[in-house]
């Protein structure tokens, strides 16, 4: 370390190393200088004015957007910096609606415990706050704009890691607000539910949408059963609601002391089902590389991802896995199994889930998951729900027995809970298929490294696999097109939403910190080396079930119970307008779309000229000149499609030569 | 087009120009600003041409260049020629008459006489108030003799939509000069000599911006010509633009030449129409004669160039939210760094110049940069235009050099402080709020502070765009603070704590002063917010938006401690804390208020003094208006 590379903070020297910005470098001397718009993951934003610090010689900075030199002296307590901050947290306190005792993030909220920190006792300002009504529209989330402070995070994660923007700003100064396209409620536009919007809210302004009063109304009634089932992440991160460590072990079983208490009839584990996916989807992969099937099969336990494909990539729905996820098998088998075997009407039999996720409540509503009226999964909470629902109970849950799962669908393998991480799904096939290799073989490592792409190859009866693991949607449609576009050549891809998997999920409990994810990945594989076994194709209970019911792995009965479909989901599918004169020889399709943000990019003109030059080179016999709607591409355009190739920033130019190429090609 | 450019020979577009040009006897010009477009300018226009071939007088609005014969004169629009007050402006040369005010039914009288007789029409010249001097033209009326107008020269006295007299005047000569005989960094040295510095407020050199691109890697780059122009009051970027577009064009091209851009943008605020017209006619016109387009006089050199339309936020003058918004991106501002010269448009290294900036580069480039030296300050080389504006005789558009004082603003050029009642009163005299919502307040101290970028920083001020809005006694500071405040609140992105919500605050601390709500808590609470939104706020918007307060503050705090403890507004323009009355020296008792009066708040019998309740009275200003008397105050 040289003299050069430091900088001083408060008089303290400290090395600079590869960090991006001061922030870093202050935070790593140990000073926690707030912040409500930095994210590592995300785009720096400089928003919040938190992290503002003296800078000797060039006076307060944001402490977020600016690159550490050498030599600087920053100072990050200094009157005025202190008053700045203090101010910033009034004016938010004075913004909107924060009445802490009855916001669903009291307790969790980085504004309530920014106030208390900095010692924010009153509030001067007496502006009037603007009414903003809550978005009650979708089943995972709750939008309370009223509560917003604008820091940008969720817009950014949507955006920038799930590559999905559903949200964005509109409006401006005072009146700017967070909302979803033309400020309708976010179930009507294509958020896929994965709730990282409300993971990431500093605030109470993005929560998950709770069901915890349905499930109280159910576990009340008389003449009701209810079940539930656990799902592995639970376990890795409930612990934290109740500033314990994420010991899962005793926790589990402190779960289902927990839930046993609450009035649940039986207790199970999803990792059960977990094991049942496996039989089902190796084999169906298995079947497709063997019989030269359409690859790369994509895992559909996620439902964030499985929404997203119906979204914005329905060209490759057939890629997905037809399985459903181990929530819904559980599900299925539950209302088909369960009331035989506990003597209840299958409609008295009430199934309730415990997920890390707040798209399996969405997910839980599918129609095509269960009977009409009648979802195989009745209720979903979150993981902080179930710790809400055992406060709301005056369970001491640190104090609780630790008890087993009810049997058989509390039984489980390793493979079963290690879904919970990214990279799980992917190691149970592994061991479906190879058995278990030692932690120590690049396949097992490359797959638990925590990078959010990961490629391996893997050598089989079939010759070898490539299998592919991403987590983060905008990771998974980047590596989509890779396929498309042919630059990626796999066989199987693992796909999950949430950072980290499933143990990253928007229902676990809120942190800020950045280690947690890492520490609930560790508590999963702790499980899992804990464990007797280790492979899918161990559990005998699955065994069981096929012997007794399934037959084997795909077959029709499985296929009924076990198996799904899905729908594209694109919010516009017309055919287009053709503007050529018809003469029903099959021609060449010239889509121009027409939509607003092609037409505002000159769409119009450039259809007009176009269609003069197709007239004037006399093409009009071959090609069929179409107006579309929205072909969804709208930063690129304007956008135009010749038979299948789409460009994007056509010209003239460009477009007739496209079309001469592609006429050239079907003459040849 | 790059035979086109390779032919393109500007001499000969100019001589064969001035050879058709001069045979007209008469160059008419119609003011077609904004302003006197308003005013009825256009229909002028329309009458003179009629008029003139109905008395025979052969005044062409087109240059025929196949026409021989002599003419009797040329008839032109011009952009704005800046006495805005006087509009529609008619100047005649070689006569250097300036008809002010002129409407349809002066056109004959003005052919008649002026075109067949060689005589003034003396009603339609400029009178100066205070003296009752009469003024022929710009060479004796005091608002042009007082002005140095460099970058506004051409403006008002050429046709802003023929390129043709644009080249004729030396136009596209810098840019000849930078690509022919002149390499980058000659370019950015020359701008770096002349001393310009940057007129959209920040008073950044320009050569050093122009530098800090070039020495960027080679690759894609761009020019963007911020004419976003959104202060209240200022409007020197739109005379730019609609006056001299190809200027604008000839400066974007000399600075993409210095930095090695290919691409430039001129982004103009939607509400300025004619300003987009002109200036896309202009960009038309010079790819048509190959000044713009490939293999530019036939060097290595090419040029696009787009108009775009901005969409209405005031935050897009901003230059990051401006980028954003040419992107396509919602206008937000991004901190900096990275500064635009690194990562600009489309993450490209990024010039972005005001109009005024860039339409200074072409003269620096043929004139020189000792030529500019010359006219201003040390530090603030150059001249710079002011929109002139508020309770002065002469309003309208003007250039003084750098350092020229105040007082010759106001007075000199502006004609002196017009009163309440509208007529000449210097002693009323109360202050000039400068640059806008992020300036500040100038008062009777600062008449003699030469008026450039650092004298004004350091009161306090800043140039900002360039508007002067002038203030007599009447006018209350709290509200001018409050009317500013409600203008950048209003305008604030949303994006950053402190613009978004200290301004909403700020707004809502001046309305309780103003409401007679204020405590003892309310100043020092607006002063320390005041401080911190400057301090804390991510962009120039944000940062400046506390100085009219603070300006004001600092400058007529009594008038402050006024609303605030004794509940009084001294100018009396705070309804709420001014009790209504009707005097007793102006009643006549006719009783017409009461009959008008909504609530009944208005008792009186005929002919007897009248009285307001002021607990019944809702200030709705019926009583006002109906008053014959101007008896009734305090509504």
């Amino acid at each position: 370390m040289t003299a050069e590379m430091n900088l001083t903070i408060d008089g303290l020297q400290v090395d600079i190393q590869d960090e991006k910005n001061i922030l870093e470098v202050i935070r790593k001397a140990h000073i926690e200088l707030p912040t409500f718009c930095y994210h590592s993951e995300l785009s720096v934003y400089g928003a919040c004015r938190l992290c503002m610090v003296e800078v000797e010689g060039r006076g307060l900075v944001a402490a977020c957007s600016t690159a550490p030199e050498p030599g600087m002296k920053l100072r990050t307590q200094t009157p005025q910096v202190r008053e700045l901050r203090k101010m910033n947290i009034e004016l938010l306190l004075a913004s909107g609606n924060h009445d802490c005792p009855t916001c669903g993030k009291s307790g969790s909220c980085k504004l309530q415990s920014l106030a208390e920190r900095l010692g924010v006792t009153k509030i001067r300002f007496k502006a009037p706050i603007p009414e903003r009504p809550l978005d009650t529209s979708s089943p995972s989330i709750l939008r309370d704009p009223s509560k917003c402070i604008l820091c940008g995070d969720c817009v950014r994660f949507c955006d920038e890691i799930q590559g999905i923007g559903a949200i964005g700003f509109t409006h401006r100064g005072s009146e700017a607000t967070v909302a979803p396209a033309f400020n309708k409620g976010i179930a009507e536009v294509d958020c896929v539910n994965c709730g990282q919007c409300a993971a990431v809210c500093p605030v109470g302004a993005i929560t998950v949408k709770s069901d915890i009063e349905q499930v109280f109304a159910a576990l009340g009634d008389p003449a009701k059963t209810v079940i539930v089932q656990v799902a592995p992440a639970v376990r890795s991160a409930i612990g934290e609601a109740f500033g314990l460590p994420n010991d899962t072990f005793s926790t589990m079983g402190r779960i289902v002391s927990a839930l046993r208490r609450l009035g649940f009839h039986k207790v199970y584990d999803t990792s059960f089902t977990a094991d049942l996916t496996i039989w089902e989807e190796a084999t169906e992969f298995l079947q497709r590389k063997e019989k030269g099937g359409k690859l790369p099969l994509f895992t559909s336990c996620c439902p964030a991802w499985v929404k997203l494909v119906e979204h914005d990539l329905p060209e490759i729905l057939d890629n997905l896995s037809s399985c459903r996820s181990p929530q819904a098998m559980f599900g299925s088998l539950a209302k088909e199994i369960l009331p035989g075997k506990l003597g209840v009407k299958r409609e008295d039999l009430v199934v309730v889930s415990v997920m890390p996720c707040t798209a399996k409540k969405f997910e839980a509503t599918r129609p095509e998951l269960g009977q009409v009226g009648a979802p195989d999964t009745d209720l979903v909470i979150t993981t902080q729900e179930l710790a809400r629902m055992i406060q709301d109970a005056g369970l001491v849950f640190e104090e609780l027995p630790v008890e087993s799962l009810d049997m058989p669908f509390g039984f489980k393998t390793g493979a079963g809970v290690i879904f919970a991480n990214s990279g799980g799904v992917s190691e149970a096939v592994v061991r479906y298929v190879a058995g278990q290799l030692g932690e120590e073989s690049p396949a097992i490592r490359e797959l638990r490294s925590d990078r959010s792409r990961r490629t391996l190859e893997l050598p089989t009866r079939l010759g070898p696999v490539r299998i592919g693991v991403v987590y983060g949607l905008a990771e998974a449609q980047r590596l989509v097109k890779e396929i498309q576009a042919g630059e990626s050549d796999l066989d199987f891809v693992e796909v999950m939403a949430c950072p980290g998997g499933c143990i990253g999920g928007a229902g676990q409990p809120v942190t800020h910190s950045d280690k947690v994810r890492g520490q609930r990945t560790q508590a999963i594989r702790r499980v899992d080396a804990a464990l007797d076994l280790h492979c899918p194709q161990e559990n005998h209970y699955v065994k069981e079930i096929y012997s007794e019911r399934l037959e084997t792995p795909n077959s029709h009965q499985a296929h009924h119970l076990l198996h799904t479909h899905y729908q594209s989901r694109r919010r516009i599918q017309g055919e287009g307008i053709s503007l050529s004169e018809v003469t029903g020889v099959p021609k060449i399709p010239v889509s121009f779309c027409v939509g607003t943000a092609c037409h505002l990019r000159g769409a119009e003109v450039l259809l007009k000229k176009v269609m003069a030059c197709v007239e004037e080179e006399d093409l009009g016999e071959r090609f069929d000149v179409r107006a579309t709607f929205c072909m969804e591409a709208c930063d690129r355009g304007p956008t135009v499609k010749v038979d299948d190739i789409v460009l994007h920033g056509a010209t003239v130019e460009s477009v007739m030569g496209l079309i001469r190429e592609v006429l050239v090609e079907k003459v040849e | 087009m790059s035979t086109v450019a390779m032919d393109l020979n500007l001499e000969k577009i100019g001589t064969d120009y001035d050879a058709v040009a001069s045979r007209c006897a008469r160059r008419v010009v119609i003011c077609a600003g904004t302003g006197c477009m308003a005013g009825g300018a256009l229909k002028v226009f329309k009458a003179m041409h009629e008029e003139a071939k109905a008395q025979g007088i052969s005044l062409e609005i087109n240059l025929d260049f196949e026409e021989t014969g002599d003419r009797d004169g040329l008839l032109t629009k011009s952009g704005c020629q800046g006495f805005c007050q006087m509009g529609p402006l008619m100047s005649i040369e070689p006569d250097g008459i300036l008809y002010c005010g002129v409407k349809p039914a002066d056109v004959a009288e003005i052919l008649r006489k002026t075109f067949r007789g060689g005589e003034l029409v003396e009603r339609l010249l400029y009178k100066v108030p205070a003296t009752g001097q009469v003024c022929k033209g710009h060479g004796d009326i005091p608002f042009y003799t007082q002005q140095k107008r460099t970058v506004l020269a051409a403006c008002g006295s050429m046709d802003p939509e023929d390129v043709r007299e644009y080249i004729a005047r030396g136009g596209y000569a810098g840019i000849r000069k930078a690509v022919l005989e002149m390499s980058d960094e000659d370019i950015c040295k020359s701008m770096l000599d002349s001393g310009l510095r940057g007129r959209g407020g920040g008073g950044f050199p320009t050569g050093r911006k122009w530098d800090l691109t070039r020495i960027q890697p080679k690759g894609k780059k761009y020019i963007v010509c911020n004419g976003d122009e959104g202060d209240p009051g200022a409007f020197m970027d739109r005379s730019v633009m609609e006056g001299n577009p190809h200027a604008v064009i000839e400066g974007m091209m000399i600075a993409a030449r210095a930095v090695g851009a290919d691409e430039g943008y001129v982004y103009v605020r939607a509400e300025y129409p004619l300003a987009v017209a002109r200036l896309r006619r202009a960009v038309k016109a010079a790819e048509e004669i190959g000044i713009l387009g490939e293999a530019i006089f036939g060097s290595d050199f090419s040029f696009r160039l787009q108009v775009m339309e901005g969409a209405g936020a005031f935050v897009c003058g901003e230059e990051t939210a401006l980028l954003a918004s040419i992107e396509g991106k919602r206008g937000m501002p991004m901190p900096k760094p990275p500064f635009p010269a690194q990562s600009g448009l489309w993450g490209k290294p990024t010039v972005i110049n005001n109009v005024e900036t860039l339409a200074s580069v072409p003269l620096i480039l043929s004139h020189g940069p000792a030529w500019y030296r010359a006219m201003g300050t040390a530090k603030s080389p150059g001249t710079k235009t002011f929109a002139l504006t508020g309770h002065v005789a002469n309003t309208g558009l003007i250039e003084v050099p750098f350092g020229a004082t105040l007082r010759q603003i106001v007075f000199e050029i502006g004609g002196g402080i017009t009163g309440k009642d509208g007529a000449i009163d210097n002693d009323a005299f109360k202050a000039v709020q400068i640059g806008g919502p992020s300036g500040g307040c100038l008062t009777r101290e600062h008449l003699d502070l030469p008026m450039d970028f650092d004298s004004l920083t350091s009161i306090g001020a800043m140039v900002g765009s360039g508007g002067l809005v002038v203030m007599n006694q009447s006018t209350c500071m709290v509200r001018i603070a409050k009317f500013f405040m409600q203008f950048t609140q209003n305008e604030s992105c949303g994006k950053c704590v402190p613009c978004r919500e200290g301004t909403k605050q700020m707004l809502q601390l001046l309305d309780d002063i103003t409401e007679g709500r204020a405590t003892e808590e309310t100043l020092p609470l607006l002063e320390q917010l005041a401080r911190n939104v400057k301090l804390g706020s991510l962009c120039g918007l944000g940062k400046t938006a506390p100085n009219p307060v603070l300006s004001t503050l600092k400058q007529f705090r009594a008038e402050y401690e006024a609303h605030v403890h004794r509940k009084v507004c001294p100018s009396r323009e705070c309804k709420a804390l001014v009790t209504p009355e009707i005097k007793a020296d102006r009643c006549k008792g006719c009783t017409l208020c009461a009959r008008k009066c909504p609530v009944g708040a208005i008792e009186g019998e005929r002919k007897a003094l009248h009285t307001i309740d002021a607990s019944k009275c809702i200030r709705c200003g019926v009583c006002v208006e109906a008053c014959k008397f101007n008896a009734i105050s305090g509504i």
